[in-house]
């Protein structure tokens, strides 16, 4: 909804985030990994901020970045990884870097906690779903195994699990997939914590079992008002259920913005390439779909410009040259940022693509015609 | 659901068919627990150039019967009918001089590649097994299809499988099956694996290799968007059994079985003005080694009634060329 000319979920929100600390800051993120190859920069200066009880969707393909960044806030990122000098990752105000060691312990698992893609490797096959619930529960919380095995049931029941105590003693094998991505959130949710971060908690389930755990994510959120980072290839799971979305490419966010503003409002070309490659339940069958074209790129010492100008018909010389950086325009709202220097539905990037449509090709030699409009 | 029944079936005189699928049964022995029917009393028909979807969720026996119809293993009882002989019956030597006209892509394209083998080799394998054509003309067919799945022949056929993409490795399976110039191609879920972007890829290559060389697709997948971008019929299936065949533009505006309804209104729009809808469906699939007695989906659907637990519903048309196997479909006038 806009009134004189201002976003209203835009303004609102702005006006939330300033009276509020956000419950996860993160700010220049670099997280690069030393390789036989040279050095992957699969995290490379990723600012967000996620404030309680909203949901920031964070999209990208494989090889975007989007897990490793999860995983530096989750402090389990793989030994070989190094988080860049600069970069600061703060949780209810304070820098994770300085915890001592009791604190970190109270924090990651407890106040912090993950959901993962697989809910078959993120359980241990040997243990029973009673002793895994009840090992987390003890570890962080002062109670007996017989306060942790009814509050274990409690969460079973809470997470929308059919005879809570018979399951406590089976095993995951024993479980669909479905059923064990309700425990993986009943485990997350032990201990009540103020972030949860779901990494693909749905990529291996079905469309009917998706749609039973994202609305069981967002209950459970409401509940507890806790923040929540939602991380997804696919726009169609966060554009109904996040407050925001950033979208990442090649280790950086290329755009950010209200979920509405950016669905209305996209700038950056990929974005819009990435909304227009997705094959439409309202769109007559074979209609052709509008692929990108190429693929995503390596993130070894990469080239300077911007990540996606092989793939971009709008990239010009500039893009090749200069890596553009995350603002905004003024023109959406200031929460609306974009990484681009000829965005979509600008002057700027209509006349960029007009050039390229009169040369026939991108600056970076990507052969472009009327079809390839964004 | 448990469609029983061949009322969708066409007749041989009206239509071209290239596949036509009876009472199809699939069981699988467990040891203790006894046996299970993955696929039970299934038929289908695709006629020439069409291209029929599957969808379902897993469990459903969407992938058994791709490998039945391969005959990767052999079906439990049933007949497969391809080009008018029946490929159940036939003996292995018949069999593997008939394999060539029909090929499959599977769902992972970097496991489904030999990781040992050059490029070139992985697809000119079929015609090897083939025999009959000089060194020269293989590799002159081999850089060819290479060239058309959108891969550079003097670059990719000397490579080894790990050195290419998910996508570019679903090229080069796409190359593989199609070199060898079948009339069939199974595709059993080919783009679950890809990325968005590179799913549309591999879903337009599909369609203008289907156009290129008059192909003729099975194509089964999870995906609902996927399944009625590329298919000219698409057949709704649950624990083995099918509940619906029609054309996707049909079905998808107006599904007559319940659980095709649960389905659609289960995929995720992506639109944030599109309030997320309240799914019709509860519960797992019940365990195909003891399946629900009468209809299969009776467990799950909001429609059920005591006929549905007495009695197995037939597949009937209930609309032209729309056929569901359920008591109560929906908007039944």
């Amino acid at each position: 909804m806009t009134v004189n000319g201002k976003d209203i979920d835009a303004v609102t929100q702005v006006l939330q985030q300033d009276t509020e600390t956000p419950t996860l800051a993160v700010t220049d993120l670099r997280v690069w990994f030393d390789t036989p190859r040279g050095m992957v920069r699969a995290v490379d200066g990723v600012t967000l901020d996620v404030a309680p009880g909203r949901t920031l969707g964070i999209v990208g393909e494989s090889g975007s970045g989007k897990s490793v960044l999860s995983r530096a806030v989750m402090n389990i990122l793989a030994p070989s990884a190094v988080v860049r000098s600069g970069s600061r990752i703060e949780f209810e105000g304070r820098d994770t870097a300085t915890l001592g060691r009791e604190e970190a312990r109270k924090l990651w698992g407890a106040r912090m906690a993950m959901v993962f893609q697989d809910p078959m490797t993120s359980l241990t096959p040997v243990l029973t779903i009673g002793a895994q619930l009840t090992e987390t529960l003890r570890r962080h919380l002062p109670m007996s195994r017989s306060e942790a095995l009814d509050r274990a049931e409690e969460l079973l029941e809470w997470v929308g699990i059919p005879e809570p105590r018979k399951r406590l003693k089976q095993y995951p094998h024993n479980l669909s997939g479905g059923m064990r991505q309700r425990v993986v959130i009943a485990l997350a949710l032990a201990c009540s914590p103020r972030l949860l971060i779901a990494d693909e908690p749905t990529t291996a389930l079905d469309v009917t079992v998706q749609h039973q755990i994202l609305a069981l994510l967002e209950r459970l959120q409401r509940e507890q008002g806790m923040a929540m980072v939602l991380i997804t290839h696919d726009l169609g799971v966060v554009a109904g259920r996040s407050d925001e979305i950033a979208v990442m490419y090649a280790g950086r966010v290329v755009e950010q913005a209200p979920t509405k503003v950016l669905f209305r409002e996209m700038r950056h070309p990929y974005t819009r390439a990435l909304v227009g490659s997705i094959p439409r339940i309202s769109d007559p069958s074979h209609t052709r779909l509008r692929a990108i074209p190429g693929r995503p790129p390596t993130v070894v010492d990469p080239p300077p410009g911007c990540a996606f100008a092989a793939r971009c018909p709008h990239a010009r010389p500039r893009c090749l040259a200069e890596t553009p950086v995350l603002t905004t325009d003024g023109t959406t709202g200031d929460r609306h940022r974009h990484a681009c220097f000829f965005p979509v539905g600008t002057p700027a990037g209509d006349d960029a693509w007009t050039t390229n449509l009169d040369e026939g090709r991108t600056a970076a030699g990507l052969p472009v015609d009327s079809r390839s409009v964004l | 659901m448990a469609g029983t029944g061949t009322a969708h079936l066409r007749e041989a005189d009206s239509h071209d068919l290239l596949l036509t699928v009876r009472n199809l049964v699939v069981e699988y022995d467990t040891g203790r627990a006894g046996k299970v029917q993955a696929v039970s009393d299934v038929s289908f028909d695709i006629a020439r150039g069409e291209t029929l979807g599957v969808v379902g969720e897993s469990g459903c026996g969407k992938s058994t019967v791709a490998k039945a119809v391969m005959q990767l293993p052999r079906p439990t009882s049933g007949e497969v009918k391809f080009k008018g002989a029946d490929l159940a019956a036939m003996s292995p030597r018949e069999l593997r001089s008939t394999r060539r006209t029909f090929q499959m892509i599977f769902q992972d394209p970097i496991s489904s590649l030999n990781p040992l083998r050059k490029v070139r080799h992985i697809v000119s394998e079929g015609l090897d097994v083939a025999g009959g054509r000089s060194r020269a003309e293989k590799q002159a067919m081999v850089d060819d299809i290479l060239s058309v799945v959108g891969l550079d022949p003097t670059v990719a056929g000397d490579r080894r499988p790990h050195e290419f993409s998910g996508g570019q490795c679903q090229r080069i399976s796409i190359a593989r099956a199609v070199v060898v110039e079948p009339e069939l191609v199974i595709c059993d879920e080919p783009v679950s694996a890809l990325d968005v972007s590179v799913q549309a890829q591999i879903l337009n290559l599909l369609e203008d290799m289907k156009e290129r060389y008059g192909l003729t697709l099975l194509f089964i997948a999870h995906d609902l968007a996927v399944v009625k971008n590329v298919s000219d019929r698409v057949m709704v299936m649950y624990l083995g059994k099918i509940c619906e065949v029609a054309s996707p533009d049909v079905l998808y505006a107006a599904p007559l079985h319940p659980y095709t309804e649960a389905l659609l209104s289960a995929i995720p729009e992506p639109d944030p003005e599109v309030v997320p809808t309240q799914l019709t469906l509860s519960g797992d699939l019940p365990s195909p080694i003891d399946p629900p007695s009468g209809c299969r989906f009776r467990t799950r659907c909001p429609r059920a009634e005591a006929l549905c637990t007495e009695e197995e519903p037939r597949m009937r048309e209930v609309r032209p060329d729309h056929y569901v196997a359920c008591h109560f479909p929906l908007s039944s006038v």
